[in-house]
């Protein structure tokens, strides 16, 4: 019998040498600043560059900081407001635009609520300011306003795909028998098709309180003076002495982040 | 009583069924008509403003005067020499579109050099730890950008983690200057933008038929004509995708640069705000937003020519 051992080690043939070492090495990249990060948000010191001891005294300073303290309020009231109004609107969108033969002006609508995702952010953020400009010399009214519709306006696409595959991956043969059944329109959707996209609208919604508490440049622009959200605080302070102040609301910003994505992960991926 | 097919029951017919169709796809509009407005509103129509600005003449103190002119857009490329009144290239500018270009290209090739075998490595994983290293990756997409670029900030700082590192192992007396400089964006940017690379390429990987790789190694091919020739072709259009997604926010970045740049190193998006803050030169600011949008669908409109191309090809 012929002799196969040199066959023994099985051939793999997805290995490409020096890739896996490669991937591991950007995930270490990827990784260690931020933990780094994370760490230095609990030292004693002052001073960034060295560790001198455990402490919580930077988170119990953030907190205290009356400036932190408005901004983070402001942030979360600014995200929730324009994550529920995009979420709704881009989920009465999704309704429209799926499931259906093609119409006229379907792609005019795919393409108008992308649009936000199209265009740079700073050519957006300059857009916005010249034209609130235009109104608040007009009206002279400068309220959040501003604020809650720019930030709604560039949600808006973040929450709808999410919508949108949900609800492609949905036929439509429940609702034929629940109208079958002698449903009206309005009960089967509020009892066949609502709870059937639910993950959709909710893995919607996150995403738009995500990308809104961490927008940086549109607020910039678009806010008047004392309407500063947590990142345009953050990035204010980097311009003067930088104290680990900032990295402990850095670190509390992300926690957020991480929890959403999680339960974004969890919710869209329960279906497979 | 047998229905007979009488023409004025399937005019009937037909007709009952246009007219549900047409009310079926009002219906559609009307629930689009919010999402629409609101982007029209605060999203799409501004930009014509902005376009308008672009050919008015700067106010004294910000904001425009409205009268017609096109110095903005010549003030783009050219300026006119106080003295001798001669017209001459705007160095200053020139430099900065050349700074975004260049550092654009650069962060897209390094997040191409280590993205690409990050995504093959996710993409050849087993099925259950996969989709826990396609998390670790999304994870940093979803983070605050300004928050990732603290971090890159804390360790190429004057007293820095690095710095510190290699002082404290007497490889250098003095810290090395990363801040302020071309390489500190080019780093950071390749540092933020690294999960729009490793997406779109794992998506086009996990769809990669191995048995045509097993065919070549039948055929003796070596491992690395494997790779260039039959992994590499298939799995262009991820790259292309990935290309454009980091290419795109690189040329635009504002936050990056204004962090790790500082106020020297600027890019096109600092130079924008520069128009709006102590610039107090509007038109001009619009102009140069315009022309970055215009390079920017320019680019996005090749990606689609070219992947909607690619799709052709495949069948």
């Amino acid at each position: 019998m012929a002799d196969f051992s040199l066959f023994s080690r099985r051939f793999d043939v997805k290995r490409v040498p020096g890739f896996a070492s490669v991937a591991l090495g950007v995930f270490v990249m990827l990784y260690m600043p931020v933990i780094l990060l994370v760490v230095y948000s609990f030292n004693k010191g002052t001073n960034l560059a060295f560790w001198e001891g455990f402490s919580l005294r930077w988170y119990v300073q953030a907190y205290h900081n009356e400036a932190v303290q408005e901004a983070a309020f402001r942030s979360l009231y600014l995200a929730l407001i324009a994550a529920t109004l995009a979420t709704t609107a881009a989920t009465m969108a999704a309704l429209a635009t799926t499931r259906t033969k093609k119409f006229r002006g379907q792609m005019l609508i795919y393409t108008l609520i992308n649009q936000p995702l199209m265009v740079p952010e700073i050519v957006t953020a300059v857009a916005l300011l010249i034209f609130f400009a235009m109104i608040k010399v007009a009206t002279g009214h400068t309220g959040m306003i501003y604020l809650i519709v720019a930030h709604t306006a560039f949600c808006i696409p973040f929450a709808y795909l999410p919508i949108r595959a949900r609800l492609e991956s949905m036929d439509l043969t429940l609702e034929t028998a629940a109208a079958d059944l002698y449903a009206s329109p309005w009960m089967t959707f509020r009892r066949v098709t609502l709870p059937l996209m639910w993950p959709g609208i909710v893995a919607g919604l996150m995403l738009a309180f995500v990308v809104s508490l961490d927008d940086v440049v549109i607020t910039e622009f678009v806010k008047s003076a004392g309407q500063e959200t947590l990142p345009t605080f953050m990035l204010g302070q980097l311009r003067r002495v930088v104290t680990p102040e900032v990295n402990a609301i850095s670190t509390v910003l992300m926690a957020v982040s991480v929890i959403f994505v999680a339960m974004f992960f969890v919710l869209t991926g329960r279906k497979n | 009583m047998t229905v007979q097919a009488d023409p004025v029951t399937v005019d009937k017919a037909v007709e009952i069924e246009r007219d549900a169709r047409r009310r079926d796809v009002r219906m559609r509009w009307l629930l689009s008509a919010p999402a629409l407005t609101i982007i029209t509103l605060f999203a799409a129509g501004p930009l014509l403003i902005v376009l308008v600005y672009s050919f008015l003449t700067p106010g004294n103190y910000g904001n425009v005067k409205w009268i017609f002119s096109i110095d903005a857009w010549t003030n783009v490329v050219v300026q006119r020499d106080i003295f001798d009144n001669t017209l001459q290239w705007a160095d200053a500018h020139l430099s900065i579109f050349w700074r975004s270009l260049k550092l654009s290209i650069v962060t897209t090739i390094l997040t191409a050099i280590f993205g690409i075998p990050t995504a093959y490595f996710i993409a050849t994983r087993s099925a259950k730890t996969r989709n826990l290293w396609l998390f670790l990756i999304t994870i940093p997409f979803w983070t605050n950008l300004l928050v990732r670029t603290i971090a890159v900030q804390e360790l190429i700082r004057t007293e820095g983690v690095i710095n510190n590192v290699l002082r404290m192992l007497h490889i250098i007396d003095t810290p090395i200057q990363m801040m302020f400089t071309d390489f500190a964006i080019g780093f950071g940017m390749t540092y933020v933008y690294l999960p729009l690379m490793v997406l779109p390429v794992y998506a086009s990987i996990e769809k990669l038929d191995f048995r045509l790789v097993e065919a070549g190694y039948d055929l003796y091919a070596s491992r690395w004509t494997c790779f260039r020739r039959i992994i590499l072709p298939l799995v262009k259009p991820g790259m292309i995708a990935g290309s454009i997604l980091v290419f795109v926010p690189s040329l635009g970045a504002y936050v990056t640069p204004r962090v790790l740049g500082g106020g020297k190193n600027l890019m096109f998006g600092n130079l924008i705000e520069l128009q709006f803050g102590q610039g107090r030169n509007w038109p001009l600011g619009a102009a140069l937003s315009i022309s970055l949008m215009v390079l920017v669908m320019v680019a996005l409109i090749y990606y689609t020519r070219i992947s909607s191309g690619g799709d052709k090809q495949n069948g």
